[in-house]
Parts: C-alpha cells; structure tokens; sequence
C-alpha cells in the first residue's frame, strides 16, 4: 500500500463523525455566540448588530430573573435533596448479604427510562389538587390538607422538585452504589476494630473515597438542572403556570426562540445558561476537591 | 476439627468472643431491629416509586367517571378498554402512526449513531496521525457544552436544508454524539494491538480489521451504546417537537403533548398512550438489565 493511503485511513475512520459535528454542533455552537449580539425577529428577519444589548436586557428581563431563579432553586434542591437521598438509597443497597438487591436495583431506575412527557402527564394528576395521589394518600392520612401544588406559586417549584426526586434518585444512587463497591472492604473494617464508630466510619472513610463519585454525580445534577425542560414544561405550560413559578431557562429559552422567533435574545439566553453550567461545574470540582484536605 | 478453626479466624466470631453473653443479645437484636429498618425503608421508597406507575396502568383502563372520582382508588373497580379504542381507533390524532414514527427515528438514530461512534471511536484508538491531540481535546472540551446552546442556529440550519418537517431532522443531527465518540474509544482501547498486526500480516485491509475485529470484540460497548442513544431518542421532545410540524409526522411524546393540550380532560386515553410506550422501554431494559445496569456506570468510574 502507498504510504500516503496509509496515512489517509485514520482520517476516513473519524470524517464521518468530525464532518457532522463540525455541521450539526460547532458551527452551531458558534454561531449561536455570534447570533446573541444581534438582533433578529423572524425566521427571514435581517439581523441587526446590537452588541451586548441582548445581554443587558436580559439582566432587566423579570423573566428572566424568575426563570434564572425557578432553575436555580431546582438545582439547590437537587444537589441537597436529590444527591444525599440517593446516596442514602445506595448505602442501603450495598448493605452486604440484601435480599432482593438487583430486583431494588432495576426497580428503582424505571422512572429514569421513562419519557419525560409520559412522566409530565403521570404528575400532572399526582399533583391533581382534589384527586391527587399525593395530597390524597401522602398529606390526608397525616391531617394536613390539600396543597393546591400546581396553582399556588409558591409550591409549583417544589412539585418540580418532587417529581425530580422521583425520576433521578435512583439513577444516581445507582452511581453511588459502583463508588461503593470500589472501596476495599478491609479499609472500613480495619477502622471499626480501631474503634470508631459507624458515623465516623463513614465520613472519614467512605464518603473521602467517594469524592470522585460524588463529582460525577454532582455535576451532572447542575447540567442536568439548567437542562430542565419537558417535565415541567408538560407540569406548568409554556409560561411555568401560576406567576411564572414554574419557568426554567431552557423553557424560556424555548419560548424565544420557538414561539416569538427572538434568534438573537434566545441565542443570548442559551449563552447564559452555557455560562452558569461552566463556572458551576468548575466551583463544584474545586469545593468537592477541597474536601481532601481532611 | 477444620469447621472449628476456621470459625475462629472469621472476624465475627473473634468480635463475639469478646463480648459477654447480655451483651450478645442486644446485639442480635439491634442487628433484627437494623435489617426491618432497611427493609421498612426499601419498602416505602418502593412504593413512593411504584405508585406513579400503578395510577397510570390502572387509570389508562378507567373511565374519566372513574378516574376522578371519591374515594380514590389506585386500582380498577370497573376495567373499560374505551380509552384504548379511542386512542388507537385515531379519531383526536393518529397514535398508531406517532408510535411507528418513534420506532422508526428511534431505530434509525441508533443505527447510524453506532456506526459513525464505532468508527470515529476505532480511529482514535487505533491510530496515530497528525493533530490527533488537538481533536480530542477538541471533543473532550465540547462534551461539557449544553445542547441548548446549538438550538436557535441548528433550526435555522434546518431550515435552510429543507429538513423541517422530516424525519432527516431529527435523525441526523441526533445522532452525532460527543459522547459515544468518547465512549467507544475508551473500550476499543482494550481490543489487543497484536491481534491487529497479525491481521495485517495475514493481508487484511485496514477496513476488514475494524470490521472482522474492531467491532465483535466491541460488541458489549456497542449494544450499551446502543440502548442509550435509543432511550434518549425515544423519550425526547424538545428537539422533535421544534422539527416536526404535522401530526402524521409526529413522534409518541410529540403526540402525546398536543393530547394535553387538545383534550385536557381525556386522561384515561392520555395514560393509556403514556403506558403503551413505556411498556417496550421497561421490557428491553429488564431483559438486558444486568449488562446494562453494570455498563451504564462506566462514564462515572472511568471520569
């Protein structure tokens, strides 16, 4: 063979996926970045330089703030509530000699394959004031009374983050639970015969080990959080139901640039979203890091 | 003799003998109290998780009547199909239709996705060219990117090609991934470099080996790969929804959605949709859950 085929056969293994990626995602990605300093309203509209006016507007847009704000007490509720249940549910799964371990395994990870519009509709009438399940077999049986969940702005969040602890505890837990099977059984052993206590055991031993999980897990529930779209855009509507309380980004995002054709502010909101996940990310890998010292 | 001995070396009988026999009795009973509290626990997560699914297989089997109703019930009193009749007899939209179109994009994103990550995965893995760090790296740092961030400018892409309303649509751009590219290279790392050589001594072209042994050896990587992208296709709405404009083109969650909006009352019929397309997903997921389940993982360990 002619050395310069051979030096041709690496480049027609990988062109397939480098010439779409370069089509369907880079060139995208960059011109989204272009596309959010100009303005352009309508599919055929001329685009109009504006500078980083989109991006003012934005910090102005009570919209925004509110969908910025929706998004974020979802991500705080998913990192503090979702993240720790999930850990809690793998421990109890690794517990050595648990009956039923890959019936709980499997069990626990549907609601995850399911389709997020098909787990929308199942909630919508979850979260149903009067015919609920949950204000009729959760609150009623402990006397407290309905909660009007998808009509009162103060609880639509938390309906979100009800049903996000319902669809991706077991997904993470599921993480967790190969972080646990890595640790070496003897290291918790030999601490136990040294005298500590199981709590010690476990916050000086495995949850140390568990940093590089606990990274994975985490950062994926903050790009998971600011990705947050069909769930409650099926739970609350195009505007996130009562005042807006249920409005994420990507929702926001969505209806700028889908239903008003606002190319340039969208593309400027989907910069702001790139942006949070990013330094998010990076702040989460440092304090998860920042752990080590003890 | 030897049952003895060994018993001794165990750590828990040495931790028994150690202790007094009152104090033996606490423990197996904290130990009982322990395991009913795991359980207890186990038991009501499995319900909390369980009970969505229940209310939707009995209430696609419900009248209306029923399903709002007091005292609510999780299970049937009076089973009807009239939700399925009416669902697949399409009378509000063509359900039979949206859930071929699902099976047939889904299917076809899988294929396609495989075939352009096995390769790009094997180019990586296997060769050595010019500026193959710098595209690596190049892939590495846009697999933390939002898909968001593509969406306006892939629409107007879209567009312009002429793939709005089209299947091609939603396929194509779907099914180039960042990840499978990264996924498959991680495990084609492992396929043994002699084998290649002795191949290539044997004559082989450079294709025949990805084909003949890049691939079989990949088979695990491939068929996890594989049930990935395809519950991804299958469940997304965003994308799909801003493609596809007509109903007869429509996927099932595309479909399901414009049911919400159209007949906000008929949930009997939306939860049976709802069920019938969970229903295919939750059987090839437990069919192949143990390499699955062990697979899924990889990304988390191997980060």
């Amino acid at each position: 063979m002619r050395s310069w085929r051979r030096k041709l056969i690496p480049y027609l293994f990988i062109s397939p996926f480098f010439i779409g990626y370069a089509i369907f995602f880079l060139f995208p990605v960059l011109w989204s970045l272009r596309l959010s300093f100009f303005q352009q309203n309508g599919l055929n509209a001329q685009p109009k330089y504006v500078g980083l006016d989109n991006y003012g507007q934005l910090l102005k847009d009570p919209l925004f703030i509110k969908s910025l704000s929706n998004t974020t007490t979802y991500a705080l509720g998913s990192i503090f509530i979702i993240v720790p249940l999930a850990l809690i549910l793998a421990l109890l799964l690794s517990r050595p000699r648990l009956q039923l371990r890959e019936f709980f395994r499997l069990f626990f990870f549907t609601p995850n394959i399911t389709s997020g519009v098909v787990v929308g509709i199942v909630f919508t009438l979850v979260f149903n004031e009067q015919y609920g399940l949950i204000n009729n077999f959760i609150l009623q049986p402990l006397g407290i009374a309905p909660i009007r969940w998808l009509r009162d702005p103060a609880w639509v969040i938390w309906a979100i983050i009800i049903l996000g602890i319902w669809r991706f505890t077991g997904l993470n837990a599921l993480y967790f639970m190969v972080g646990l099977q890595n640790i070496p059984p003897e290291i918790k052993e030999a601490a136990l015969v040294d005298g500590a206590n199981r709590w010690q055991a476990f916050r000086y031993i495995t949850l140390p080990l568990l940093r590089p999980v606990l990274a994975f897990v985490l950062s994926f529930a903050i790009i998971g959080s600011y990705n947050l779209f069909t769930e409650p855009f099926i739970l609350t509507g195009l505007d996130g139901g009562p005042r807006n309380s249920g409005l994420t980004m990507t929702m926001y995002l969505y209806s700028n640039g889908f239903r008003q054709i606002k190319l340039g502010y969208a593309s400027s909101i989907a910069y702001s979203v790139a942006i949070i996940i990013i330094v998010l990310t990076i702040l989460q890998l440092v304090v998860v890091r920042a752990f080590r010292q003890d | 003799m030897a049952d003895t001995s060994s018993k001794q070396y165990s750590p828990e009988a040495t931790l028994l003998q150690s202790r007094t026999i009152p104090n033996l009795r606490t423990m197996l009973w904290q130990r009982q109290l322990e395991w009913s509290l795991v359980y207890a626990a186990l038991l009501i997560f499995g319900v909390l998780v369980g009970a969505p699914f229940v209310y939707m297989i009995s209430g696609s089997f419900k009248t209306n009547g029923e399903l709002f109703a007091y005292p609510l019930n999780l299970l049937v009193q009076n089973p009807t199909l009239g939700n399925y009749q009416r669902l697949l007899g399409g009378q509000e939209i063509p359900y039979i239709q949206m859930f071929l179109n699902s099976i047939l994009i889904s299917t076809s994103q899988t294929l396609l996705s495989l075939a352009i990550s096995a390769m790009v995965g094997w180019g990586f893995a296997k060769y050595q060219f010019r500026g193959k760090t710098l595209l690596f790296i190049l892939l590495l740092a846009t697999l933390a990117l939002p898909f968001q961030i593509t969406l306006v400018p892939l629409f107007q892409l879209i567009v312009q090609i002429g793939w709005l309303d089209n299947f091609l649509g939603v396929i194509i751009p779907g099914a180039i991934s960042a990840f499978g590219a990264f996924f498959m290279r991680q495990s084609m790392l492992s396929v043994p470099d002699d084998l290649l050589d002795a191949a290539r001594i044997d004559g082989a072209s450079e294709w025949g080996i990805f084909w003949r042994i890049g691939l079989p050896l990949s088979r695990g990587a491939l068929s996890v790969l594989g049930v990935l992208v395809f519950l991804n296709a299958w469940s997304d709405y965003l994308w799909p929804v801003i493609v596809l404009r007509s109903p007869e083109k429509f996927t099932y969650p595309v479909g399901l959605a414009t049911l919400v909006g159209l007949y906000k009352v008929e949930y009997g019929m939306i939860l049976g949709g709802a069920f019938l397309a969970t229903l295919p997903v939750v059987l090839i997921f437990v069919a192949g859950r143990r390499h699955i389940l062990d697979n899924l993982t990889i990304g988390a360990v191997k980060m």
